[in-house]
């Protein structure tokens, strides 16, 4: 779907205004996201920059984070996974279905059955060669599927007994800060090392840019994209469980709508959808950058929830069009 | 030296019904620079691919370093020592130089994580070795082509290899960029390393190697040391003709001078500027007249016939059509003012692959075939039996699609699209690269035809073309014009000359060459970069299928 | 010169043959669709007790028409190598606009509903022209658009007491179904214009090879505006036949999701999602082939989740039997 965009490789160009216009690409969304918390906190003072509600923003972001740390490594090997938002719920309902074997069964049967549906992923995008827009739609509808027959089609809620170690770790907090919270920024800073400090992370880059390129250079392609999409689904499945963890229960109805959160939040944070270039700390700056959006439009006690999405759809177009602007400007 | 590094025995490959590699063998000894010459649709990809893991022999076998091999992947050729440096620079553009010097066998340090310090140092002194100094953290797409194919160099060399396949590695290469990989190839043949250099210019053939094969039609012709033979004998062994029937024919299908009718130009164009890839340049075309765009790739020919026909926003610069001059310039308007251009890159520029070649025939002239917004069939498909007979396309059916067809049927399907517009001015970007030999004499008899009516054509191709078909030769040299020859003053050597005569000295016009801790914002060494270069894309449908193979 | 021709003849016969193998092979792929859907309708017939009523067939095309229509403008925007997201957002506007304009008539209602809908399509063909991704650019509209219905409609549903509108949701011509005449009479005209009309040609062009169109002087921002113009127009037109079959505006439901049932249909229906060209009929009966597969498996007394593990499979069939011809 993309081949307009690679193709032609951009001349570089008047430097002075190249380089400023790469610089606001890449670190946008971070400046923003300071302006936004400085007005934010001028406006509201502790009401939002205060230790109670920065918890709620940052509880309200982990399950994001670890989404868009995996369609991050997606979209910069050039692919895309819908399938995200399904999968949480999936492994929401796994993990509260596998609680009856203790807190074993509530993380690693998620994870499985999650990293299972990524591994197919992977390989018909890898392997077959189909697109992943189709591939992971389809998997999208899979993964809800399973998710409603697993809960008799929502009808029965499993509990996770709230004296296992899951469940009193997913809502226990230290120092004041939600395990969940703790996890997810772990596995964002292992994503961060794996992204730009392994060889891994280097040939998802190589990958993402397009053609044979990557293969010609002897690197193993297929494996490479089967990677990522595990990586993808694992880490949505974990949200998933984190998610069943805090709220002690599994259901098959969370997470619509969750992979185009995620797709914002990277696209915001300055990643090419069109592959090769991206990165992690833009996409956190994307995924704090949308919750505290909708947290100060929830501060504005007069306006209703709805202006939330008017807000953030208009803002994610703003992005773009900046975005498209700037790269403009570099390639003229 | 009794042993060869690497020998192919009786290969044969067939891609469907095409026979692309027919019982060669060929050997290649340590320390020898062997040259593979041949015209397009030869075999030499296919031979190179072969050697290479991309494609698995029908028959014949491959035995390297005394034992026989199979090579499944790209991967496994490289781990046995066998490097190739691709003729559309196939690296990533976007990760940085030192990246794509080390991508496959990145250092690591103790913890198992990439030595990104090391892989930098290292990279800026394997550049160095080869004269290139650059930051090597730039991403290689900010880079000219020169740097790029260096960098290729550097990382094929830089293997282990025990052989080294170089397809075309001068295509984007200055002549003191030439100079360079001469010296690296010697440097190899010290080292034992066995150099398989497929080419299209004979005179690297005679300065770089010492022996020479010769494919035809996906066989071996000819192999044989170079000392043993002419530049005009080999070009009469490519060719499968008699070599007195080259020597009073020339290479081309090109005839004699034409007559250029009216002194008046039907189109000029002035002062063209675009970024760094055009600067000043101008042109002027009369009817009947053939004026040809020479220069390396990346002097801007392409890009001038593209600012010509309005495909590229221009900084500066107009464009007159019959002594009007022309505001709005883009495709369209040019087409509707009868300015009509064939694109350098078939694929990515010119064909539907998906739509049928009556869709792929009319497409540009659609507007004029449509009647409140309904196609009038009768002539659609008038114009497409007309120019299908007149160009010899050779399909089943006008319902067949155009990704299914040669590479030369496919380029006539192009220049049916234009012609079937009746234009005052043809551009043709490289109007035979990769089509077949016979393809090729029939576009370039047809070239010839359109001028003798009257048709006024701006051809870019490759230098014999352009010395036996124009009547005028504008040469380029880093975007800007170098110079005009008329009638007898065109001659190869005169191009070449003028290509490299005032070649960039002074370091700072040639951003390849900056030194490694100059400040980054520095405005003045951004190198004029070369906008069609396309990363991989001709590859692209090469590696499933055969078709358009070469 | 000889060696060459015989090489020439080699190869144009080499083409002719590989090509009549290839039609061979690619029959199924091709008809896969209507295959699929005839087998269905014979197991339907066979072990589906009340299948073959007049009332029964009526309601599923009922509830697929508003697919259907939704689903023809989106093949159009896949044709040229788009995809447009924002599709169920619009239905819900046109959704929330219906009551606040019936003061002034059923017919202008309706008709502020369209337009705002071909105006969603002009921002989104806008953006696209522009150079951003149809992905991105769409999906802003999908989260804003259904922000600003529900923020037009205050978040509630309002019932809606009007007979034309009541008329054009539920009515019938001849015992078939307003919204079944409405997406057969849409999916003709788009037919018709595909094939016949200049304009089809340039969707297909622009989606086959979009920089050769624009050397081939096709306007090709005008064609990006129109699809997406389009695309936002008969998606509105589904919202409006929505609101009156359900004789409500329901701006939190309405289309919710139904970009996915469009994209489906689209891709199951043959249209490959790398553009280039467009199957309408394939389109209409990968809706329908939806549809069924759910109405199977309900009255088998399986359930909804089931009938999604199914379409997962079919999806990936469809776009694995496609995936030689879309290579070349």
């Amino acid at each position: 779907m993309t081949t307009g965009q690679a193709r032609r490789a951009a001349p570089p160009l008047p430097a002075a205004s190249g380089r400023g216009a790469a610089l606001a690409q890449r670190h946008g969304a971070a400046l923003v996201l300071l302006v936004v918390v400085l007005l934010g906190s001028l406006a509201f003072g502790d009401r939002f920059f205060g230790l109670g509600n920065l918890g709620t923003i940052a509880l309200d972001g982990s399950s994001l984070v670890l989404i868009a740390t995996g369609m991050t490594f997606v979209i910069v090997s050039g692919g895309i996974d819908l399938s995200v938002g399904s999968v949480l719920a999936l492994a929401g309902v796994l993990s509260a279905y596998g609680s009856r074997w203790g807190t074993a069964g509530a993380v690693l049967l998620p994870l499985v059955v999650c990293g299972l549906i990524g591994l197919v992923n992977g390989l018909l995008v890898g392997r077959a060669r189909l697109a992943p827009f189709v591939v992971t739609l389809a998997t999208l509808l899979f993964a809800r599927g399973l998710a409603f027959a697993v809960s008799q089609e929502g009808n029965q809620v499993y509990i996770i007994p709230g004296d296992l170690v899951v469940t009193r770790a997913g809502q226990a907090t230290v120092l004041g800060v939600g395990v969940p919270v703790l996890i997810a920024l772990a596995v964002f800073a292992a994503g961060v090392v794996a992204l730009n400090r392994t060889r891994f992370g280097l040939w998802v880059f190589a990958v993402g840019n397009g053609g044979d390129a990557a293969g010609l250079m002897g690197l193993p392609v297929t494996r490479v994209k089967a990677g990522v999409y595990v990586l993808s689904s694992l880490l949505a499945g974990l949200a998933g469980v984190l998610i069943a963890a805090q709220t002690a229960s599994g259901l098959p109805t969370l997470g619509e709508g969750r992979e185009l959160e995620a797709i914002a939040a990277v696209v915001i944070g300055g990643t090419l959808l069109s592959g090769g270039s991206g990165s992690l700390g833009g996409t956190l700056a994307g995924v704090l950058l949308l919750k505290v959006i909708q947290n100060l439009i929830n501060q504005v006690g007069t306006l209703s929830s709805y202006y939330q999405q008017v807000v953030g759809g208009a803002f994610l177009v703003l992005v773009v069009l900046v975005q498209a602007a700037l790269a403009r400007r570099r390639q003229l | 030296m009794d042993e060869p590094v690497c020998e192919v025995r009786d290969i044969s490959k067939r891609f469907g019904g095409v026979l692309a590699l027919d019982r060669v063998s060929l050997r290649l000894d340590a320390g020898e620079a062997h040259a593979l010459v041949g015209e397009n649709g030869a075999g030499k990809s296919t031979l190179i691919k072969i050697l290479t893991g991309v494609h698995r022999p029908d028959g014949g076998t491959v035995r390297h370093l005394g034992r026989a091999v199979s090579f499944a992947r790209p991967r496994d050729a490289q781990e046995a020592g066998i490097s190739t440096i691709y003729q559309e620079v196939n690296l990533a553009p976007l990760l940085s130089v030192a990246h794509n010097l080390f991508l496959g066998r990145e250092p690591v340090n103790r913890l198992g994580l990439l030595d990104h310090g090391r892989m930098r140092r290292e990279a800026s002194e394997l550049l160095a070795r080869y004269g290139v100094t650059v930051d090597v953290r730039r991403p290689l797409r900010e880079l000219g082509l020169g740097i790029r194919q260096m960098v290729a160099v550097a990382r094929a060399v830089s293997t282990r290899a025990r052989v080294v396949i170089m397809d075309e590695p001068t295509s984007s290469l200055a002549p003191r960029e030439v100079d360079l990989l001469t010296s690296v190839i010697d440097m190899l043949r010290e080292q034992d390393i066995a150099v398989l250099y497929v080419t299209h210019k004979l005179d690297e053939v005679f300065r770089v190697c010492r022996r020479v094969s010769v494919l035809r039609d996906g066989r071996l012709v000819h192999t044989g040391p170079v000392s043993g033979t002419t530049r005009i004998g080999l070009v009469a062994t490519m060719l499968g003709r008699p070599v007195a029937e080259v020597r009073r024919h020339g290479v081309t299908s090109f005839r004699e001078a034409h007559q250029v009718r009216g002194a008046e130009p039907v189109l000029r164009a002035e002062g063209l500027v675009r970024g760094h890839v055009l600067n000043d340049v101008s042109v002027e075309v009369r009817p009947g007249e053939v004026v040809g765009l020479a220069g390396l790739l990346g002097s801007g020919r392409s890009e001038t016939a593209r600012a010509v026909f309005g495909a590229d926003p221009l900084d500066a610069g107009t464009v007159t059509v019959d002594g009007r001059m022309r505001r709005r310039w883009n495709p369209g308007a040019a087409i509707r003012s009868g300015v009509c251009m064939v694109p350098e890159d078939r694929k990515a520029d010119g064909i539907v692959p998906g739509l049928s070649v009556r869709d792929n025939i009319t497409l540009a002239a659609l507007p004029r075939l449509t009647r409140a917004g309904l196609v009038s069939r009768g002539a659609r498909d008038r114009i497409v039996e007309t120019f299908v007979r007149r160009l010899g396309i050779k399909v089943s059916s006008p319902d067949q699609k155009v990704g299914e067809l040669s590479g030369g049927n496919q380029q006539k399907v192009l220049l049916a699209r234009m012609m079937c517009l009746h234009p005052k001015v043809l551009i043709l970007d490289e109007p035979t690269r990769g089509i077949d030999v016979g393809a090729k004499a029939e576009i370039q008899a047809l070239i010839d035809e359109l001028a003798e009516s009257g048709l006024g054509v701006l051809l870019v191709s490759e230098l014999e073309e352009i010395v036996e078909g124009a009547g005028t030769v504008l040469v380029l040299r880093d975007g800007t014009a170098a110079g005009v020859l008329r009638g007898d003053e065109i001659g190869e050597h005169r191009i070449m000359e003028l290509i490299a005569s005032a070649a960039p000295e002074k370091p700072a016009h040639d951003p390849a060459y900056e030194p490694v801790n100059e400040p980054p914002d520095e405005p003045s060494d951004e190198p004029p970069d070369e906008p069609s270069y396309e990363p991989a894309r001709e590859h692209g449908g090469d590696l499933g299928d055969g078709r358009g193979d070469e | 010169m000889a060696a060459t021709s015989v090489t020439g003849a080699a190869m144009s016969e080499a083409l002719t043959s590989g090509r009549t193998a290839r039609a061979a092979r690619l029959r199924l792929p091709d008809h896969g669709v209507y295959l699929a859907l005839g087998a269905l309708l014979l197991f339907n017939l066979l072990f589906t007790a009340n299948f073959a009523t007049v009332a029964n067939l009526r309601l599923q095309l009922v509830q697929v028409a508003p697919v259907a229509i939704v689903a023809l403008g989106m093949a159009l925007v896949i044709g040229t190598e788009g995809i447009d997201l924002s599709v169920g957002s619009t239905m819900a506007i046109a959704a929330a606009l219906l009551p606040l304009y019936l003061g002034y008539g059923p017919w202008p209602a309706i008709g502020v509903a369209v337009l705002a809908g071909a105006f969603i399509g002009l921002v989104n063909g806008g953006l696209v022209a522009y150079g951003i991704q149809p992905i991105i650019a769409t999906l802003g509209l999908l989260v804003a658009g259904r922000g600003v219905a529900l923020v037009l409609a205050d978040g509630r549903l309002v019932e809606i007491f009007d007979p034309t509108l009541a008329a054009i949701g539920g009515g019938q011509v001849l015992g078939v179904p307003v919204p079944v005449l409405a997406a057969l009479g849409l999916a003709c005209a788009a037919g018709f214009v595909l094939r016949r009309g200049a304009f089809g040609r340039r969707v297909v062009a622009v989606g086959g090879n979009r920089a050769a169109a624009v050397l081939a002087g096709l306007p090709v921002r005008r064609t990006l505006i129109t699809v997406y113009v389009i695309s936002g127009l008969l998606a509105a037109v589904a919202g409006v036949l929505t609101t009156g079959r359900q004789g409500a505006s329901d701006p939190s439901f309405t289309g919710l999701l139904i970009e996915l049932s469009a994209i489906t249909a689209v891709v199951v229906g043959g249209t490959p999602l790398a553009g280039g060209r467009v199957r309408v009929l394939g389109t209409l009966v990968g809706a329908l082939l939806m549809q069924l597969i759910i109405a199977t498996v309900i009255q088998h007394d399986l359930h909804d989740s089931t009938a999604r593990m199914i379409q997962a499979a079919i999806i990936v069939a469809a776009v694995h039997a496609q995936r030689d011809r879309s290579g070349t």
